[in-house]
């Protein structure tokens, strides 16, 4: 049987989602924002709120977020999505808008506006990749970076000490009257990846309720930064991350 | 006719809202005004004052050093303004709390005992308004009507009870106001 | 209809802004500019015309909320005073690097650093060079009355959709907090125009609109900055105002602008009552800057004299615009300090005719 026969819509598996575009990412080989890319899409598009949809990019190696996302997209300054995504929403109210932001990016030097826009209730959607290193500037250290992990600028480890604690800012915002639902997701293998989505899917659900901020950290690798191949980095995150940063929903909305 | 005033005094005197209303005042005569408060920390109580000019042509500076009245309400207003009267020109004090007379011999100067007349109406709230009343007699330089009419612009609806009371305290200003020191303009 | 009001400039500005149609307003609190967002929490216009309002965390935040507002093609406004403005300025070159519209006002005040609250005009530099990183214009407006304050609010709402770029109006403490006469113009609807280059939510068949300031290639940067150095001529070509008083028969000129020009017209007519025969030119947009016409008045007088509540910026400009066909001096106060009309006719007569 030759190949072209089985490419017919009855043999159909998968389909990419139209909410991601063509565009070949640039991301790293094993890297968890392709696919927390896709569940985010995919979310949007179960949802049918792709014309709906504004969406903020960071600084940090999702920068280019926007090429991905077939959505309409603003990119923010350096930690400033939260606010910029406050302006989209005070104007389009009845549009779904989130961020998509990283660790360096919200939890550093955005933290003021994460807390705020948090504290506000602005009803949108916060999706945090936290791999607790500083990926695109080339592996330094971030706010989220563990006790003794070795990055650029800890190369000796984090040492708490001089350098600070790992920021468990998604514990932080569940605290806030202003959020409505806070979670901690992976995407590393299927069965993450699929509850990932379905908290995504939620949390854009929640948007429309106008209940308060959705925020949404998913925990994820670098497996360049961390200098290990992807299936060791997983396994790393798995033995490491995980027990500083548990999985699990923080705040979900009162039944 | 160009009236250029400096009123200075402690912050809650009411030495802002005096230039307003007499630049008010002078909108309804058909003026041109402009009005220029000192800002920022001095308003907590310390010394406050501000520039308000009245005048048929167009207003150039808002801001001045030398004018045809000072209103100064205290001793330190006194000891900042009373050099920055223009030879010929008015000053006007309150005479509660100035520990020394002016020392000006070529200008005209005239005193108010405002305060002690506020306590005796009860009511030290019309202050300024009895120094407003000295001033206009002095300086006739907008009608009574007009100031009455920019105190309805400058006052809520819900104060426009206390626009009589007012009336009245600009009408003992008038009475109370005494002249110590005449020159030649 | 036409209203007459003596108002403060900062809440003239205020007022302006919800009666030119403004969308949303972003600020944060700091002397000498607070009664605009004060004005407006009190004016509520979101029951007068729908106009959002918010106190953002900080000055940066404020100006990230008016990114994404105008990134929606809607009419963002922020304000501050200079330490406020600095920190704005990241958000601003971000601003003009997307080539979103927007207003945004500065009440200067004295620095550097904390510096004072009193009025300054030492953000010259820093509004007509760009302010913040990369190469980028704002069209700076200059109002020197609480008039100019309400007019130039509609006119940068208009300049800035006409160009897609941020428009700064450099006011100071003085005009800021002033009373004056102004005439209020009519209440304008706000717009209803979905702008192609706005993020909408995307529509079938058509791509998806990106706001964004990054080119990651060089040669595409590079097009962007050619781009933007084209709007910058264009915006030379049709948009520089200025005032002249008394030039006709001037063997002087003086040179201010905003607040600092008013007390130097004060002194022009105190030269004028002495027989010297001195005019003026008040650049009323500060970029683009009034070149032609300076050096125009310079083949006809014998000097000029820029006075400015700094220690000489636009002078800089000034001097470039007469290209050395005649002496051009400065007198300045800073720190919060303000020129006297007397200290500025000395100036003139021992700098410029003595000199």
């Amino acid at each position: 049987m030759a190949e072209s026969n089985i490419i017919s819509p009855e043999n159909l598996v998968y389909e990419k989602t139209s909410v991601m575009t063509d565009r070949i990412l640039h991301y790293c080989p094993g890297c968890g924002h392709g696919t927390a890319h896709r569940m985010l899409a995919e979310a949007i598009d179960e949802l049918g709120i792709q014309g709906d949809t504004i969406g903020v990019a960071p600084v940090g190696c999702s920068v280019l977020a926007y090429y991905y996302f077939d959505v309409d997209m603003q990119e923010a300054a350096h930690g400033r999505a939260p606010a910029v995504a406050t302006g989209i929403k005070r104007m389009l109210p009845e549009r779904y808008v989130f961020t998509y932001q990283g660790d360096g990016d919200l939890a550093a030097i955005g933290t003021a506006e994460t807390i705020h826009a948090c504290n506000r209730g602005e009803n949108i959607l916060i999706v945090f990749i936290n791999n607790g290193i500083y990926g695109m500037t080339g592996g330094q250290m971030a706010p989220t970076t563990l006790p003794g992990m070795k990055t650029s600028t800890s190369p000796r480890g984090r040492d708490v000490a001089t350098m600070g604690n790992p920021l468990k800012i998604t514990e932080l915002v569940a605290e806030l009257p202003g959020t409505y639902f806070v979670t901690r997701q992976s995407v590393h293998a299927p069965a993450n990846a699929r509850k990932a989505k379905r908290a995504m899917k939620k949390a854009l659900e929640y948007q429309k309720l106008k209940k308060g901020t959705c925020f949404i950290e998913i925990v994820s690798n670098c497996p360049s930064g961390w200098k290990m191949t992807p299936a060791q980095s997983n396994k790393w995150m798995e033995e490491n991350m995980f027990p500083f940063y548990p999985l699990g929903d923080i705040k979900v909305p009162e039944q | 006719m160009t009236e250029e005033i400096i009123i200075a005094g402690f912050g809650g005197q009411g030495v802002l809202s005096m230039g307003q209303i007499i630049c008010y005042s002078g909108v309804m005569q058909g003026k041109e005004v402009s009005w220029m408060p000192s800002y920022g920390p001095e308003m907590r109580g310390g010394t406050a004052n501000c520039t308000a000019i009245i005048s048929d042509e167009q207003i150039s500076s808002p801001v001045l050093n030398r004018f045809d009245t000072a209103i100064v309400l205290n001793q330190p207003s006194m000891d900042k303004f009373e050099d920055a009267v223009k030879p010929g020109g008015l000053l006007i004090y309150e005479e509660n709390g100035m520990t020394r007379k002016p020392r000006r011999t070529d200008i005209n100067i005239c005193s108010i005992a405002a305060y002690d007349e506020s306590v005796k109406m009860n009511n030290t709230k019309v202050f300024n308004m009895i120094v407003i009343g000295g001033f206009l007699k002095v300086r006739p330089i907008i009608e009574l009507e007009n100031v009455i009419k920019g105190l309805k612009k400058v006052l809520p609806d819900r104060y426009h009870h206390l626009i009589p009371l007012n009336e009245e305290a600009i009408h003992k200003g008038m009475e109370i106001v005494k002249e110590e020191q005449a020159v030649k303009k | 209809m036409k209203e007459l009001r003596l108002m403060k400039g900062n809440e003239a500005l205020a007022e302006a802004a919800i009666r030119a149609g403004a969308d949303a307003y972003f600020g944060y609190p700091i002397t000498p500019q607070s009664e605009v967002i004060e004005y407006l929490m009190r004016e509520n216009p979101a029951d007068r015309t729908g106009m959002q309002v918010l106190q953002a965390e900080s000055e940066v935040a404020a100006i990230n909320m008016v990114y994404g507002a105008a990134g929606c093609g809607k009419r963002a406004m922020t304000s501050s005073s200079s330490p406020g403005i600095s920190l704005k300025m990241e958000g601003i070159s971000y601003i003009a690097g997307a080539e979103l519209p927007c207003v945004v006002v500065n009440v200067v005040r004295a620095g550097p650093g904390l510096g004072t609250i009193q009025p300054s005009q030492s953000d010259y530099f820093q509004a007509v060079k760009g302010g913040g990183h990369g190469d980028y214009k704002l069209i700076v407006l200059a109002p020197a009355t609480v008039q100019e304050s309400v007019d130039y609010v509609k006119l940068a709402f208009e300049l800035a959709f006409k160009y897609r770029n941020p428009v700064m109006i450099l006011s100071d403490g003085i005009i800021g907090q002033m009373m004056e006469k102004v005439e209020l113009f009519e209440q304008m609807p706000r717009s209803t125009e979905e702008y192609e280059w706005a993020t909408l939510g995307k529509k079938p068949g058509k791509d998806s609109v990106i706001v964004t300031s990054l080119q990651l290639q060089s040669e595409e940067q590079e097009k962007v900055n050619l781009r933007l150095q084209a709007k910058y001529r264009e915006v030379e070509k049709n948009e520089v105002r200025f005032e002249t008083y008394a030039c006709e028969d001037a063997e002087y000129l003086f040179a201010a602008f905003g607040s600092c020009a008013r007390i130097t017209r004060k002194a022009l007519d105190m030269a004028r009552a002495k027989g010297i025969k001195v005019g003026i030119i008040r650049p009323q947009t500060l970029y683009p800057f009034p070149v032609d016409e300076i050096n125009r008045l310079a083949g006809q007088v014998k000097g000029i004299l820029t006075v400015e509540m700094n220690a000489g910026q636009m002078v800089e400009d000034v001097r470039l615009a007469v290209n050395g066909k005649t002496p051009v001096e400065f007198y300045g106060r800073f720190g919060g300090m303000i020129p006297t009309p007397d200290e500025i006719l000395k100036a003139l007569e021992q700098k410029i005719i003595g000199g």
